[in-house]
């Protein structure tokens, strides 16, 4: 069984014209030490899918369907308390803005301690210890010292390695990292990814990389999951993904980048944008984007097909592979 | 995939053979720009060692910027953030006035000009802002926004022929003309981008800034602008100082591409010699961190620290700190901008043979 299975997931927010649907039926599953990325545009829910695990929706969201299974236990049927045991310790987070990690009037130092006493019976000594020790493995300069800094006196680099540092503070079994590295320049974002990668090979930690950035996942992941309007429309392995993406969202996205066009001649657009959730249109939800839409397309949501290594949510690609089977 | 086949811009093949004689439409000359964060008069003083001193601290933005823009060309400014991109073109635009240095257009020194003077500058300059969110008014209809600059400089025109022209602009961006009722926050990040868009061209510029116009998009909308901004420099005959820190989209866009670094030019080049040919320490690892597709283990230059703050600038060359090939001559002595092959550089190593 994997370390981590999300079945059938479905995450609703309130609103006062009715709910909205966030998630609609979203499965995955993470192996121990696998890294996975989640890719889509901005809205598609790549973050609300990493926060339902560890039921860090926030009112007026909730989780209206679905379970959550992690190394045996059903965190989807757990109280806060029994969450908290998870989070941070076994289950960690990276946010794009550390600010949501840190304490501002604490010092690193201090911070640290406080979570490792929180979840080990250790010494003040003992802790400051394991927390020097951590941060050398991030490769801070003057790790002594910046144990007594506070957040506010490190660059927007150190203090996403100070957040590395503290998410692998009680050894996890999974990081969840939320865009930590769009907010940071390229040769910082290139510095931030090659250690993360580097400390998750080297403990046996599962990544789950959030991002919106195709070429970040292509050099981290081992597979991949393509969001689209709350569902994903796409998952396998992220060099099939890559090199060989089936669905037309996911063919469109990697066909936009620049690098996909001769310099100088026309990117090669989707049209359209992704419809927000209180109008997403009925059948599949890229349809009035896509150039294969038919009839069908428009009235029935599609389901996932296999086509290689990947599972895709698309009529069009279901009908070639019948095709072909039928054919041979 | 729409458009794609059928429509082949002549960008690449103007990039690829310079045509004979280039004109120069913007020059920027020496360029520096400090910004003053010591306060008020009062505020500066200080009791320091028995008596009262005045203390400033200036953020040093821009060092000595030289750069050509040639007409009909889109001249990339890329960079890390903080490294003075935006204020190259804030005072380009005369937005701010340099501390030093001077801004030419066509042929006219325009840095220091009153504000009448400059008036018909402000039409055939326009600039573009990273965030369509905020370059837009809320409380204006998207007519009165399109509305606005033309009657601002074309006081002359009639209200059909106001009409005409945002219309006409309004099709060219991709927005639905139907649309001139609505306001900014009923259209999604993209199309606020069109609008601006649409508002930067409806006077009939010349040349456009662009300030990181696509960093605030999703890729697949960043590729519908992106193409916007092509067909228009085609259409328009437009000229473009596009600024970004994406260099993927430098490598598509570009004609020529400056890198900053901490507020000087550290080189310049075709993006072509760029790309297959960095010359500069920095240039080489700014290049060898963008996440490509194709490699899956990133072998990407390392670079020692972090950018220092420009209040404190350097010593000798902006970068030595962080560069792998620094010696005494680079922590003492400033490199200046020498020629290469496709461009200039400014290092010590380079011009040495060392690198
Ligand atoms: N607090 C909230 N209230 C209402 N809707 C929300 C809230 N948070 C997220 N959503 C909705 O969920 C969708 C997915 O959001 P999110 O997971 O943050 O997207 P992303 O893929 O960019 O991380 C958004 O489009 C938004 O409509
Ligand atoms: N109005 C201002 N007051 C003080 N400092 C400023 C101001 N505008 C920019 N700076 C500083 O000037 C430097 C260059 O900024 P900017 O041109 O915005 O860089 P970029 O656009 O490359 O990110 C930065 O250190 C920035 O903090
Ligand atoms: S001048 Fe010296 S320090 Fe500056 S980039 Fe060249 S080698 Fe490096
Ligand atoms: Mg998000
Ligand atoms: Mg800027």
């Amino acid at each position: 069984m994997a370390l981590l299975e999300v079945n059938h997931l479905d995450v609703r927010f309130a609103l006062r014209g009715g709910d909205i649907q966030a998630l609609r039926d979203v499965s995955f599953s993470l192996d121990r030490g696998e890294r996975l990325g989640i890719v889509g545009e901005s809205g598609a829910g790549k973050s609300v899918a990493a926060f339902s695990i560890l039921n860090l929706i926030a009112q007026p969201g909730y989780i209206a369907g679905g379970d959550i299974h992690f190394d045996g236990q059903t965190l989807s049927a757990m109280s806060e308390h029994q969450l908290r045991q998870i989070r941070g310790h076994r289950i960690s987070m990276i946010f794009q803005d550390p600010m949501m990690t840190l304490n501002p009037v604490l010092s690193i130092g201090e911070q640290m301690v406080e979570c490792l006493r929180a979840h080990r019976r250790i010494s003040h000594r003992e802790a400051r210890e394991i927390a020097l020790d951590r941060l050398k493995q991030v490769q801070i300069p003057s790790p002594q010292k910046r144990l007594d800094q506070y957040p506010h006196e490190l660059s927007g680099g150190m203090r996403q390695r100070i957040i590395i540092a503290i998410a692998l503070l009680l050894d996890p079994d999974i990081i969840i990292a939320d865009e930590p590295t769009t907010a940071l320049d390229v040769t910082i974002q290139a510095e931030i990814m090659a250690l993360l990668l580097e400390l998750c090979e080297q403990h046996n930690v599962a990544l789950m990389l959030i991002t919106h950035d195709l070429g970040v996942v292509s050099q981290v992941t081992q597979r991949t999951l393509v969001m689209y309007a709350g569902r994903i429309i796409e998952q396998g392995p992220t060099k099939e993904i890559i090199n060989d993406a089936q669905h037309p969202y996911t063919q469109g996205l990697i066909n936009a980048l620049p690098q996909m066009a001769d310099p100088g001649q026309r990117l090669n657009q989707i049209r359209g944008a992704m419809p927000s959730l209180n109008a997403i249109p009925s059948g599949c939800a890229f349809n009035p984007r896509c150039d294969f839409a038919t009839e069908h397309c428009r009235h029935v949501m599609p389901e996932f097909v296999t086509s290689g290594g990947c599972q895709v949510a698309c009529h069009m690609v279901r009908e070639m592979i019948e095709e072909a089977q039928h054919h041979a | 995939m729409p458009d794609v086949t059928t429509h082949k811009t002549t960008n690449a093949e103007a990039s690829m053979q310079p045509s004979t004689e280039t004109q120069t439409l913007v020059r920027i000359q020496d360029l520096e720009k400090r910004f003053d964060l010591s306060g008020s008069w009062l505020e500066q003083l200080q009791f320091k060692e028995g008596k009262l001193q005045r203390h400033q601290e200036f953020v040093h933005a821009i060092n000595g910027v030289t750069l050509e823009v040639q007409k009909g060309e889109a001249l990339c400014v890329v960079g890390e953030s903080g490294c003075g991109k935006s204020t190259v073109a804030r005072t380009v635009m005369g937005l701010i006035s340099p501390s030093g240095g001077e801004i030419h257009y066509d042929g006219q020194r325009i840095d220091h000009l009153p504000a009448k003077a400059m008036l018909p500058y402000r039409r055939r300059m326009q600039m573009i802002f990273q965030n369509p969110y905020a370059s837009l008014n809320p409380r204006m209809t998207i007519q009165q926004t399109l509305e606005e600059p033309l009657r601002f400089h074309q006081p002359g025109l009639n209200p059909s022929e106001v009409g005409d022209k945002v219309h006409e602009v309004m099709h060219a961006v991709g927005i639905n003309p139907d649309w001139g009722k609505r306001y900014a926050h009923e259209f999604s990040g993209g199309q606020r981008q069109r609008i601006s868009i649409a508002r930067a061209l409806a006077v009939d510029p010349e040349f456009i800034v662009a300030d990181e116009p696509i960093s605030a998009l999703d890729v697949s909308i960043q590729a519908q602008v992106l193409n916007l901004m092509m067909d228009a420099q085609e259409a328009r005959g437009l000229t473009y100082l596009f600024i970004t820190h994406d260099l993927s989209v430098v490598e598509h866009f570009g004609t020529r591409v400056a890198v900053m670094y901490l507020g000087t030019v550290c080189e310049l080049a075709t993006t072509r010699e760029l790309f297959a040919n960095p010359r500069h320490p920095y240039t080489q690892a700014l290049l060898s961190a963008i996440p490509r597709l194709e490699d899956d283990r990133p072998t990407h230059i390392r670079l020692q620290g972090e950018v220092p703050t420009p209040v404190n600038l350097p010593s000798g060359c902006v970068f030595h700190g962080r560069c792998p090939y620094a010696d005494q001559r680079c922590r003492t002595e400033k490199p200046q901008l020498i020629p290469t092959a496709g461009g200039q550089v400014a290092c010590h190593a380079v011009q040495e043979g060392r690198l």
